[in-house]
Formats: structure tokens, sequence, C-alpha cells
């Protein structure tokens, strides 16, 4: 379990990190925590000869306002999502997902940034962007660009993220008065992957849901909204019918993988039960 | 008003007192000194490439680029070692009719798991050794695979070994008569299938060692983490053809053991013969992935068991039939039979019934080996018991608490020998029944659960009685022909400054061994603990010994200590008597000071003692010779095995929308009889619940069907975590043996025994009101979701 032999570099800045990768071409890889990427080397799984680290570059840090979104870099680590007061302000869903982030330790190195752009199906964090509408912010070779939350996870393990390029922060709306959130995964241990998650967001005006967006993770090949029981719900009350209509709209929605351990038919029991728990809550004004 | 005196208030009592592991401190502070860190100068690494087909022809392997690499020192195969080491065979004479096929180093010309070592590459740095391992190319021929254990069975099915006639290892039967005409006129039959994934140990430290052989000397010292090091220090001996002498086995600290480390494992022996190959030090620890493909696994039985009763609920006979698959070899020196072995003899241990029939089949298959891992078979034999139990007493309308009152040994009604040729000196079931239920407070759960279950809370109360076994004497390994020691040795040394230093042959993994070892020479021989020092693991130094396996430390380890301070005792109040002018028998000692045993009145130091025998012999009397320097031996007699008893309760909810179980209570009473330190005690039986309780909720090696481990990693293998554990409340019978002046017996596998029995009992006990049932461990959400029909 030792990774084959790598150069390593150590980036101040964004440019030289991106200058660095394109030198190096795909043999480079930017680590940030390194908290999938040094198990991967360590198992040779991945063997860049070049590894930039990323950590150290001040632009990707620190959480900020910015208008009507909240501007979380990229080098945010998972325990910062429990402490920092701006996220549970205005971010709380994050704030709710963060202690199921694996464990301790983890969280420590482990940043968010780093999450998304790994786009792990089974991972809190990129499903939780898709549940808040967030923005992802890329920096690459040819300048900056933001990408839809909703169109940056495209198949297992894959992104918008072009060869080169890095996440530098994510954008996310402003938590406001009138919108209710609500998040829970099923975990076997505390801190595994989960057998199905889920986290939401629902706006509403009294108690009529105007806009919702309900985001799964470990259901398939990437974080999934599950858009026919958002429609489910959307103009309607959190009541018993139309918590079953929106569960029920789940078998559309979902095409969970063959799995030797949870039969697809069992996540997709496992996610109903979960929607309607969550939106129980939701509907007690959680 | 103070508490009575009692034994414990003497000075220097420390039997039956919770203190502290005086080596805790040093493993605290990171002062540990594991295999895993040892550097020893000219020190090489070893990785080892593994087979990816869990059943192939090795065509051709060709070497010579990863020779060429910079830095590699020596790429060995099988061919290579086979010139060097005699192969072995785990099988042993007792267990008539067993076979297994001898086993090399590294296999020669066919390869029969998925992770086996193949070819061995030693270089400089392990990351080197890895490096290498991607330039060698092995062709394979694949082979058929032979998995799954109904597969094995089938006339004209692949065969493991070729030219054996089929895939058995053994067979053994039990057949106390009578059985069939039982089951056909009892007035109540329950019958039930039951299988028990295979599971593995998962050391905190993986297996590690440093070979170091010096051809200067023609010595081999091996650095090893075991629990036995002079059953290696044999091995090596034996199959290296190096003189006992020039073989020197040091177990030093060791991250868990758990009976996963005293087998032999290909590697280990490879790794011996590379640093023989060498003339230098070659180290190798095993990683994560590397433990899950070749560490022994355990249990995987597949148990179909049927019991019979009278219409009041009696017990009358039972019928088993056991079915495992071990892997492609029986694991050596100790085989991969006593795990069905004592399946097959555990079950129905607790009760009185006469008239038992049982079958055992081990069969082999193309996966690693399993073996002795802590509990061997009890688990098994307690789930398949205590469910039937629990399973008859809803036939019959009883109480789970009132059908086993109504069938276990009676207290007073020993000895007794079980109808599977068990003999117990004396156990306490009655009494660990009685306060199991108050403890529990059984009554109140019920009414709590019936409560809860109106409100559509489903908890379940479950509850097993266990029979364990522990201080085996030759019975166990002996009688079959494996050099494994029963007995133990012990040296125990008055120092010239009055202090005892005790070398004994017990080893220490965690558990606290030394603790107890000092705690019994320090209370028999009069003096304060922190001067005495006990010295373990260095087959240089310490006596030969059985080590530490199967429950024997405290009950063999610690009677060897007893008696050896006691003749130190003996001869350090001879030169007293000598120097005091009065009988041995009038003096005694207490705190260090040799006192008069009427008045307690102190007369001499020891340390005086010390100074005289060692610098001032001249002043004894002509012809004294002081024998400050014990050594002392004991092999236990009388009893073929200590056995123990004990009781658990758990007490759970099941989510029966998710699947998933929450343990909320664990209960155990125990009966270990002498209990030396009662923390020590309890921290075995927790470390062994959770243990039990992970077999029960979590852990599972699972397989494709091409023999592929499909969850080699900590992420997907899931052992049980803080998290998910409940309290576990713990209470205590003393029933000594007494067939030592100690009177204990062990306690290290009693949590193990009984704790998936419990959880079992307690899921089917939840389910109830379903009318769904669960016969399968572990337990996952989705064969309850199953059971419950729910997807």
């Amino acid at each position: 379990m030792k990774p084959r032999a790598f150069s390593y570099f150590r980036a101040d800045t964004i440019d030289q990190a991106l200058n660095a990768h394109a030198r190096a071409g795909d043999d480079a890889r930017f680590i940030a925590g390194g908290q999938s990427l040094v198990p991967a080397l360590s198992l040779r799984l991945q063997a860049p000869r070049l590894l930039i680290d990323i950590a150290h570059i001040a632009d990707l840090r620190g959480i900020r306002r910015e208008g009507d979104t909240l501007r979380i870099g990229a080098l945010t680590r998972h325990c910062e999502m429990l402490s920092e007061p701006l996220i549970a302000e205005f971010a709380p869903l994050l704030r709710a997902a963060a202690p199921f982030v694996a464990h301790p330790a983890i969280r420590n190195r482990g940043t968010f940034g780093g999450s998304v752009a790994l786009a792990d199906p089974a991972s809190e964090f990129p499903a939780m962007t898709l549940a808040l509408g967030a923005e992802i912010e890329i920096a690459g070779p040819s300048g900056s660009r933001r990408v839809k939350a909703d169109d940056f996870f495209i198949d297992l393990f894959e992104t918008a993220l072009q060869p080169g390029e890095l996440i530098t922060a994510v954008h996310v709306p402003l938590f406001r008065s009138g919108q209710r959130f609500a998040f829970d995964e099923l975990a076997r241990r505390r801190g595994d992957y989960a057998l199905v998650g889920c986290g939401i967001l629902a706006s509403h005006t009294g108690d009529r849901i105007d806009d919702i967006r309900i985001a799964f993770f470990s259901v398939g090949n990437t974080p999934t909204r599950v858009k026919g029981a958002e429609a489910a719900l959307t103009g309607f009350t959190f009541d018993a019918a139309r918590i079953a209509a929106a569960q029920a709209a789940l078998e559309d929605d979902l095409a969970p993988p063959e799995s030797d351990e949870v039969p697809p038919a069992m996540r997709l029991h496992l996610a109903r039960v979960l929607l309607g728990r969550l939106l129980g809550r939701l509907g007690e004004g959680a | 008003m103070s508490a009575p005196l009692t034994s414990l208030d003497r000075p220097n009592s420390y039997i039956g007192r919770s203190v502290p592991r005086p080596n805790a401190k040093r493993l605290l502070a990171g002062r540990g000194r594991y295999v895993s860190d040892l550097r020893l100068p000219r020190m090489l690494h070893a990785a080892f490439l593994r087979s990816p087909h869990a059943h192939a022809k090795i065509i051709s392997i060709d070497i010579e680029q990863a020779r060429a690499l910079e830095g590699v020192h020596l790429v060995a195969t099988g061919a290579d070692l086979a010139k060097i080491c005699t192969p072995w065979t785990g099988t042993l004479d007792h267990f008539k009719g067993m076979t297994s096929a001898p086993q090399l180093p590294l296999p020669l010309d066919r390869v029969v798991w998925a992770g086996q070592a193949v070819v061995a590459v030693v270089a400089e740095t392990r990351a080197i050794a890895e490096d290498a391992l991607e330039l060698i190319e092995v062709e394979y021929e694949d082979l058929l695979v032979v998995v799954d254990i109904d597969c094995a069975r089938e006339v004209g099915t692949p065969l493991v070994n070729p030219g054996s006639a089929n895939n058995v290892c053994f067979r053994s039967q039990l057949d106390s008569g009578g059985v069939d005409d039982v089951f056909a006129s009892a007035a109540h039959v329950v019958e039930e299938e039951f299988s028990f994934g295979r599971h593995t140990a998962v050391t905190l430290e993986p297996r590690a060692i440093v070979a170091d052989y010096d051809p200067g000397s023609e010595m081999l010292t091996v650095h090893h983490g075991t629990q036995t090091p002079y059953q290696f220090q044999d091995l090596y001996s034996r199959h290296y053809g190096i003189p006992e002498a020039r073989v020197r086995v040091i177990a030093t600290d060791i991250g868990g053991s758990f009976g996963m480390k005293l087998h032999v494992y290909h590697e280990d022996m490879a790794v011996v013969g590379l640093s023989i190959l060498l003339g230098r030090p070659v180290k190798y620890v095993a990683d994560r992935i590397e433990s899950f493909v070749s560490d022994i696994h355990a249990r995987d039985h597949r148990v179909r068991a049927r019991i019979a009763l009278d219409a009041k609920g009696e017990i009358l006979a039972m019928d088993v039939h056991d079915l495992t698959a071990i892997g492609a070899f029986s694991t050596y020196p100790r085989t991969s039979v006593v795990e069905g072995n004592q399946v097959i003899r555990l079950i129905g241990a607790p009760y009185r019934f006469k008239n038992y029939r049982a079958a055992l089949e081990v069969i082999f298959q193309n996966k690693v080996q399993t073996s002795q891992y802590r509990a061997v078979g009890h688990p098994i034999a307690c789930a398949v018991t205590e469910r039937l139990v629990d399973m008859a007493a809803a036939k019959v309308g009883l109480d789970p608490f009132a059908i086993r009152e109504r069938n276990v040994i009676a207290d007073d009604a020993y000895p007794q020998t079980s109808p599977t040729g068990y003999r117990f000196e004396a156990l306490s079931h009655q009494e660990c029944l009685r306060r199991l239920h108050a403890m529990m407070d059984y009554d109140a759960l019920r009414a709590e659960q019936a409560d809860l279950r109106k409100r559509g809370v489903y908890r379940g109360i479950g509850i097993a009685t266990f029979v364990e076994i522990t201080n085996p004497s030759p019975a166990f390994y002996g009688v079959g022909g494996a050099r494994i020691s029963s007995q133990d040795g012990a040296i125990v040394s008055l120092t010239p400054t009055g202090e005892v230093r005790c070398l004994i042959s017990v080893t220490e993994q965690g558990q606290g061994t030394e603790a107890i070892i000092s705690q019994i020479v320090a209370d028999q021989l009069g003096l304060a603990q922190e001067h005495v020092k006990v010295i373990t693991g260095d087959t240089e130094v310490t006596p030969h010994g059985g080590a530490t396996w199967a429950c024997r430390g405290a009950g063999i380890g610690g009677e060897t200590a007893l008696q050896a301070t006691r003749v130190l005792k003996r001869n350090i109040l001879e030169i007293a008597a000598l120097i005091l002018q009065e009988q041995p028998a009038a003096l005694d000692i207490i705190d260090g000071e040799v006192v008069d045993a009427a008045t307690r009145q102190q007369r001499l130091p020891i340390s005086e003692i010390a100074r005289i025998a060692y610098f001032r012999s001249d002043t004894l009397p002509p012809g004294t010779q002081a024998q400050l320097t014990v050594s002392h031996h004991f092999a236990p007699q009388g009893y073929p095995f200590a056995f123990t008893n004990g009781i658990q309760g758990c007490s759970l909810e099941v989510d029966v929308e998710t699947g998933f179980i929450k343990l909320l209570k664990h209960f155990v009473v125990e009966d270990c009889g002498r209990i030396i330190n009662p923390m020590l005690v309890d921290e075995q039986l927790r470390g062994g619940v959770v243990q039990g309780l992970g077999a029960a909720l979590f852990e599972e090696c699972r397989y494709s069907d091409t023999g592929q481990l499909i969850n080699g990693s900590l992420a997907d293998y899931l052992v049980p975590m803080a998290m998910e554990m409940p309290d576990i409340v713990i209470a205590h019978v003393e029933t000594p043996t007494a067939d030592t002046a100690l009177g204990a017996k062990g306690c290290g596998e009693a949590g193990t025994a009984a704790a998936s029995a419990c959880v079992l009992n307690a899921v089917n006990d939840a389910l109830t009101p379903f009318g769904a049932t669960i016969s399968t461990i572990p337990i996952t959400p989705a064969k309850i979701l199953k059971a419950l029909k729910r997807f």
C-alpha cells in the first residue's frame, strides 16, 4: 500500500496551479484534503506523475456573502461546515449534512470543493449543492466560469470539470425566511456511506409549497434531484396524500443500481421511507 | 458504619482486586514496541504478488524485469523457497480421517484462492518492492472455481485438490442413540436451518513480522506479532532445519490478535526463508487489503437442527447437522476443523437432556482458510441452541426464562457429563438466570415492550445461556500430535534489592496478562504489586509454554505463577528462618517484610534476605544454598477443560420500515471461577460482546461467484463501532475450579460466545407481531426488510 513515486508541487496561487497542470498534462492531479485521492494513490488505483497541492492557495479559502449568495471557498473543510456561523445562518442545510460526512479525522482535512469535484454519488455535499440550487465556480486554462449544480454532475465520477480545471468556490443562495430544510440519511453505522440519503430545501407561502428541491445521494451514478416528487408537492401542502404522491413518484425519478447488498427494490423502498419522514418533518415546520 | 472486612482487606491482597494494568500507561503514551514499528540495521522489506484468480494453474512466472529494478535484492518464487522450507500439512491425528494438501510458503504450480501470495520481492523499501511487483508477469490458466458450499459437495464437481476423491476435508458424527425414537414420540418438535456468515478478526495492527537470520552465528531471530512465540520457534526450527536453540521468537507488543495470530501464514513462513536466503533482516507488514484476503476467516457454517420436547416443555433430544466450508487448505498447525468440532459438541450444552445426535461435514472451497478465532464455534452452537429453545418456548407456551429454568442443569447436580462427552465440574446456570432476570428488570422490560408495540414501536428482548471451554489440557491439541503446549512455565526470582521478577510463558495482547500475573505473584509472596516485574514473549528468556489462546492465560498461566511464587516464598522463609533462628512455619511475608506469622510483628525486610543471600552467603550456616530463583511448570490435570458458563440478555429496537436495528442495552452474567481482576474481566467481556455484536449485525466476508472477496476494505467490511454499541452491564457468579489452587477459569471468549445469539433472539422477538423470522447472521437491514416483505 505504497503509492508509486510522484513529483510534488505546492502552488501558492490559482494561476500557478493551473499552469503547473497545463505543463504536466493528463499526468497531474490537484490535491487539497487528499481524503479520497491519497487512498487511491496508496492502492495504486491512480498513479499521477505530479501532485499539485492547492491547499495553500489563499483565494480558495474563506466563506463570505456576495449579494444574494454565500460564496464558500473550495478549501472550506468539512469541519468548518459545522463551526462557521455564516454556514449555520445562510446555508443551514450544509450545516445539517456535515455531521454525517465520514468521521472527525476526515472532516478535519477533507474539503468541500474536493468533495464536489470528486462527485462521489454516495457523498452528502455534492447532492446538497443540487438541493440548494448552488453554482460551481471553476477556474481553468481558458478563464473562469460558473456551472449550475444541476448541470455539473454528468455520470459516475464525471462532472462538467474539464481536464486542468479546478473548483474555486461554490455559490449558494442565501437561506431566507419562508424556507424550510431537512436532511437525513440511512447508514448502517454513523459515518458510513449511506444506503440512501436526502436533503430538501422548500420555499413556502404559509403552508403552501412554492418551490421544493429534493436531492438524493447513494441512489445511482450521480447525486440525483427527484423532479417527479418535487412536482407532486409544488403548489400543495405537506399533507399525507401529497407525501404519498411524492413517495410514489420516486419510482420514476430513481433507477437504483444493481447491488448484492442493497437490491434496487430495497433502495427504492428506503428512499420512499426516508422521503416520507423528511417531508413529515417539513410539514411540522422543521 | 464501615463495611465488614473481607479477604481484600489483607495487605497485598491483589486477587479479586481491580488494579490498573502496569503497561497501560506505556501504551497510552505511545511507547509501545510493535513489530510494525521495528527498524533493524540493514533491514529490507518484502511485498507479495498475489493471485487475481481463485483457482488457476501457474503457467509461467517472469521475474526478470522486477529483479533488474534498482533497489530490489531478491525476487523469490515458490520453487526458490521450497528448496529450503519443508511443507506442512494442517491435519491432526485425533480428527480421524481428515485430509488436507501439503502447503509451502509460495505455490509451485497452482493457486487456490484469490489473494494467495505467489511471488515475493525483497527491496530497500516497501515502495520499491511494490514497484517491482508491477513488473512481474505471471501467466495463469483458469481452473474451475469452487466457491459455493453446495456446489463443492456435488458429485462430479471440480476438485479444490486434484487427486482427491471429493472436496471433503473431514466428517464426524456423535450419537448417544435413541434420537429417532424420541423425536417420533415427542410432544413438540421444532426445526430450523441457520447460517452464519464468514467473518474475520480485523486487528488494529495487521500481521507483522521481521525475520533476521544471521549466517555468522547461524541464528534466526524472528520479531513476530503473535500470541504463541514457542509454537513458532518450534515451527521455524523444524521447517527450516535450524536447531531449536538457534531460533528465537520475540513477541513484543501486539495490536490485537483474537486467535488470528497463532496460525501459520504463508507470507510469514516466506519472510523467514527470504531472510535466510539474504542473510539480512526482512520485514513484512500486511496492509489492510492483504489482511482481508490472507488472515484466517472464521464461522461460515450452515446448521440444520431440531429439538424435541415433552408436553411440559422439557427438552428431550437434539439432532444437528453442521456444514462448514474452510477454504482450500486446513490451517496449520491447529487445523480448520476445530470450530465445527466445537459446534457439534457445544450445542445443547447448558441443558439436561440425554439424547443427542450430530453430524459435521467440513468442505474445501477456493477461498482463504478459516480457523480458530475468538470463541471458536461457541457463537454458532449458542445461537442454534438458544434460538431453538426460544422457538420451542413459543410453541409450548413458556416464557424464555421459564423454559430455561426448566431445562438447565441444576446448580447442585454437578459433576455432569454432556451427551456430547464434555465433563462439567461445576456450573451455575440457575444462579445466572436468576441474576439476569433481576438485572434486566425483565418484567418491566416486557411491560414496556407491550406498551410500545401499541404505538408501533417494535422492541425485542433476547436471552442466551452459554457454556465456554477454557483451560484446555493436552486433550485439545497435544493428543492429535500437535507440538502445542498446554502447560506453562514461570521463573520467579527475588532480586538483590528484594524485588521480584517473573518470566512467564503466557503472553500479553492487551488483555492484561502481565497485570494479573503481577497481582498473583505479589499476592502470594506478600509484596506490593509495583515491586513485581513480569516479562513475557521472548523464547530466549521466558520458559516454554502454551502462551495465550483458548482462554488459558489466567487459569493455567496464573496457576503456574501462583505455584512458582509459593515455592519462592518457601525458599525465602527458609533463609529467613536460618537468619532469625525461627521455624519457617512461624514466619510470613507481608509488604516485603518477613513477619512473625502469629503476631505480624516485623522481623526482617526481604531485601535484607536478598542482600545476605547474594552478597554475604558467608554469614549463612555452612551448607546453605539460597534458592531465590525458582522455575516451575504447571500442566492442567483433572478435568480436560475448565468449563465456564453464563447468560446474556439484550434489548433492541427494530425499525420495521428501514430494517435498521438499534441496540439499546446488553446484559451479561458470567461465571469464570475465581476473578483475579474484576475490571479486566469486565473489559474482556465487553470487548467480547462487541465482537459478537459485530458478527450479529455487521461483519461478513462477501464473495463473488468467481471467488473474489468483494468487501475487503474497512469502508465495505463493517466492524462494530462505538456509536452503534449499547451500554453493557455485567455481573458475576464465582464458581472456582477445584482443579487448581487459584480456581480461575477463562473469560476472554464468553462475551463473544452468546452476544450474537442474544441479538438473534431479540430480533425475532421484535418481529413476532409480523410472523416474520430470521435465522441467519449477520442480520442486515436487507434481511429484515425481506422477512417483513417490504420490498
